[in-house]
């Protein structure tokens, strides 16, 4: 056991900057927030996460219970309970899994549980595939869940720290999923700095659950059936999380610069050679990666393109999207994802992009809808060169199909 | 935009998987040394959790973060600078798990640049299997067995660092041999690992293979089919039952030959494959009820072929078999090609029996016949050898 100890104790001094996955940030991350319960439940690319946090508990250098449900259900189940009884836990999945605790997923909104999960985007079967897609984690979007993307292991990393914050604050209460894309996130190794235990200690307070914690000293009952005269009351609370959680975020954020000194601007979305652009195109993820790529090489050709990467997808912050697009001639929206029958027949963020166009923007430029990078197939560079083309188009006027599919063969 | 390094590590599923992700890490972390960035990632459509399967893990190495990204902004590099075979058996092409077809291991590699593989061949009994290209590059032998070990253990016998220290003679760009020196002083904490790292970067030498040299089989090509083209469904057309096939000498027809997909063969695959004795097969069918893929031909004689465009290797013919050297599973460096060998059997009886008995003598015993982990001290007594050949070369 010295020996050991002793290695733990070297560890963490060196731990600064490490060559980690998306996947191992989080598992990082698991252990600076010090949570208590952990479910795991194999599927990829999630399991990874799930290696990682496992090795950090029997490596001696993380604390917590460590339980391995027989199914994606009752891992979402296990925390749900958890966390009621006051602790700290981190759960996550994948495509088809994250669909088989669907039923877990719906309820723990509504009982305000502060699970912090991670999304380990991957195409839902049929047919059978790893690859990435984002239609498993929307499919909770309507349900009261606060779901964030990110596009770097170190963004996994201090989103996670900030998950915890913002979902533990008591004004919101609600369970919080972290989007990692599948493989090129969540299996790919890049340099992360790891902060130390201390700084995390000051930015996260301890998870305080008051009156609502499950305890023999705190008697009360959780999740009883209902009638009319409830339910409508009950919805109307977890609809007024909406209404403060952009606020919450924000200070979140503000306060994690402070502590951490890393700088993330706008929490709700990031954005790329904005300032001078006639049009621009918007996505989630990774996507970034070749979108931002394909803008540098468009701009030596002096064709003036930016790009809107979007952090949060809930809360959808609408009106200070809609303000920032109207600055834009045409926008083209990258949906990783699918939306089958859909208004225009465009993918979940173009269709929201457009109803927060209409409410909120005076000018409404015309908004293009592409769906492509499905299945884990990567969206390439002259992709992206094709899709700002037609956007160009838009902008000028002419008049494009308002969905439109992007490397598809045939 | 800066100069972008790209490194890629071909291996065998399970038994390589640790070795072939520490070694892109380590790429990265001795780049870092010299103050580059960069990242390494296993392919994601590889399924490396399968027995044997081969696989690709890479690392992306670049002076400046723009230029970082350019390489990251496509799901594997197109063109890398090192390609590093791990199992000489693998120089008969990459077949991935999520099959792409047969491809050439040096199938990414920049014209002229080089191709390491650890094995103790040369290179010319390589290229009988090392696919020939057009375009010219270089081919380095990194001296030794190929290290396999299991899932959940790692065999250190050196491989990581050697890999390394070749890389640096290779590809000085990516990093020197101090950066590797310093990298694994300070993170692997080991003067043994130095000193094997050193001896391979000052004894590494490639030899020019030129244009059209190596193994002239013409890989089987196909086109995806576009979206309206596809089956609905998500479904997959069925294979005809099959029947009685044309015995290859005597032209009788007998036996059973089920359709296989012609789209769908197997080749580098199989680390080893089942060697058939026509002349002690009782015609028990244990083979042929047992084999998970169905490879097995019935012979118009009541035998059974192994069909080596349908077999995975996994040894359960040779595990079923009541006879005693019936069915023996061989290395796969031992052969090239997938012929048949009843049809070999037939031709020539006599030829055939004596090339029988020559072959599976190359075979280690069954005891031994695993790529992975078999029993504690397994290692304690494998890794000095390989260390001798280490320093020997």
């Amino acid at each position: 056991m010295a020996t050991l100890t002793i290695d733990v104790e070297e560890k963490k001094k060196i731990e600064q900057e490490a060559l980690i996955t998306g996947a191992e940030a989080i598992a990082i991350a698991c252990k600076l927030a010090n949570v208590d319960v952990v479910t795991a439940y194999p599927i990829r690319p999630y399991d990874t996460v799930m290696q990682y946090i496992s090795q950090l508990v029997a490596d001696g250098e993380m604390d917590c219970e460590y339980i391995v449900a027989e199914g994606e259900h009752s891992q979402f189940e296990i925390v749900k309970h958890a966390s009621v009884c006051g602790a700290r836990v981190f759960c996550g999945s994948s495509g088809v899994g994250w669909m088989y605790a669907m039923e877990a997923l719906t309820v723990s909104p509504a009982l305000r549980v502060p699970m912090v999960c991670m999304v380990g985007n991957r195409a839902l079967d049929d047919p059978g595939a790893f690859g990435v897609e984002h239609n498993d984690a929307l499919a909770v979007r309507d349900l009261g869940w606060m779901l964030t993307w990110v596009d770097s292991a170190q963004e996994a990393l201090d989103t996670a720290l900030i998950a915890y914050r913002v979902a533990e604050d008591r004004r919101i209460f609600v369970p919080l999923a972290i989007s990692c894309d599948g493989a090129f996130l969540t299996h790919s190794q890049a340099l992360v700095q790891i902060p130390t235990a201390q700084q995390v200690k000051k930015f996260l307070p301890p998870y305080n659950r008051g009156d609502l914690l499950l305890h023999p000293d705190n008697v009360i009952s959780v999740a009883p059936q209902v009638n009319e005269d409830w339910v409508t009351e009950i919805r109307r609370q977890n609809y007024k999380v909406t209404e403060v959680a952009c606020d919450v975020i924000r200070e979140v954020y503000a306060d994690f610069e402070k502590t951490f000194g890393r700088k993330y601007g706008n929490p709700f979305f990031e954005e790329y050679m904005t300032e001078d652009a006639d049009v621009v195109l918007l996505g989630m993820g990774t996507l970034s990666t070749p979108v931002r790529v394909a803008i540098r090489k468009m701009r030596e050709a002096g064709k003036k393109v930016g790009f809107v990467r979007l952090r949060w997808f809930r809360p959808f912050a609408g009106p200070e999207i809609a303000k920032c697009l109207s600055r834009f001639k045409a926008i083209g929206v990258i949906d990783r994802d699918f939306s089958f029958g859909s208004p225009d027949l465009s993918g979940v963020v173009a269709t929201e992009v457009r109803s927060a166009m209409y409410s909120s923007s005076p000018t409404r430029p015309p908004v293009i809808g592409f769906i492509g990078g499905l299945g884990g197939r990567e969206v390439t560079v002259p992709d992206v060169e094709t899709t700002t083309d037609i956007v160009f188009q838009a902008a000028k006027g002419k008049v494009q199909p308002l969905t439109q599919w992007i490397g598809l063969r045939g | 935009m800066g100069q972008l390094f790209a490194v890629e590590v071909i291996y065998r599923g399970v038994f390589q998987k640790t070795l072939a992700k520490n070694i892109t890490r380590d790429i990265v972390l001795a780049a870092h040394n010299e103050g580059k960035l960069g990242i390494s990632f296993g392919r994601y459509g590889d399924a490396p959790e399968r027995n044997g399967i081969p696989a690709k893990s890479f690392a992306i190495v670049a002076n400046d973060e723009q230029t970082l990204e350019a390489g990251m902004a496509q799901y594997e590099p197109k063109q890398v600078d090192v390609t590093v075979v791990l199992d000489d058996t693998l120089c008969k092409g990459v077949e991935s798990w999520a099959w792409y077809g047969l491809h050439p291991v040096h199938k990414a590699l920049k014209p002229g640049h080089t191709l390491i593989v650890v094995s103790m061949e040369d290179a010319p009994t390589l290229l009988k299997n090392i696919h020939r290209r057009e375009q010219p590059y270089k081919l380095g032998i990194l001296k030794g067995e190929a290290s396999f070990s299991g899932m959940w253990v790692y065999k250190d016998d050196h491989t990581d660092v050697r890999v390394l220290g070749a890389i640096a003679k290779a590809l000085p760009g990516v990093f020197g041999f101090q950066s590797v020196e310093k990298f694994i002083n300070e993170k692997l904490k080991s003067p043994a690992k130095v000193a094997s790292a050193r001896t391979d970067f000052d004894r590494f030498t490639t030899v020019d293979v030129k244009a059209g040299q190596g193994n002239p089989e013409e890989l089987f090509k196909f086109t995806l089919p576009a979206w309206d083209h596809m089956r609905l469904g998500a479904s997959v057309k069925g294979q005809p039952q099959g029947g009685p096939y044309k015995d290859p000498t005597t032209k009788e027809v007998g036996g059973f030959r089920p359709v296989r997909n012609e789209l769908f063969k197997k080749y580098s695959t199989r680390t080893e494959r089942p060697v058939v004795n026509f002349s002690t097969c009782t015609k028990c069918t244990l083979c042929w009820l047992n084999c998970p893929d169905a490879s097995f031909d019935v012979t118009p004689e009541g035998t059974y072929d192994a069909n080596l465009e349908a077999c995975c290797g996994c040894g359960v013919c040779e595990d079923v078999c009541p006879v005693k050297d019936c069915v023996t599973m061989v290395s796969e460096s031992e052969f090239q090609g997938n012929d048949s060998q009843y049809a070999a059997f037939k031709k020539d009886k006599d030829a055939y029996l004596k090339w029988l008995e020559t072959t599976i003598q190359t075979a280690p015993s069954r005891k031994e016949r695993s790529n992975g982990f078999r029993y504690r001290g397994q290692y304690q007594e494998q890794i000095p050898a390989a260390l001798e050949i280490a320093k020997k070369g």
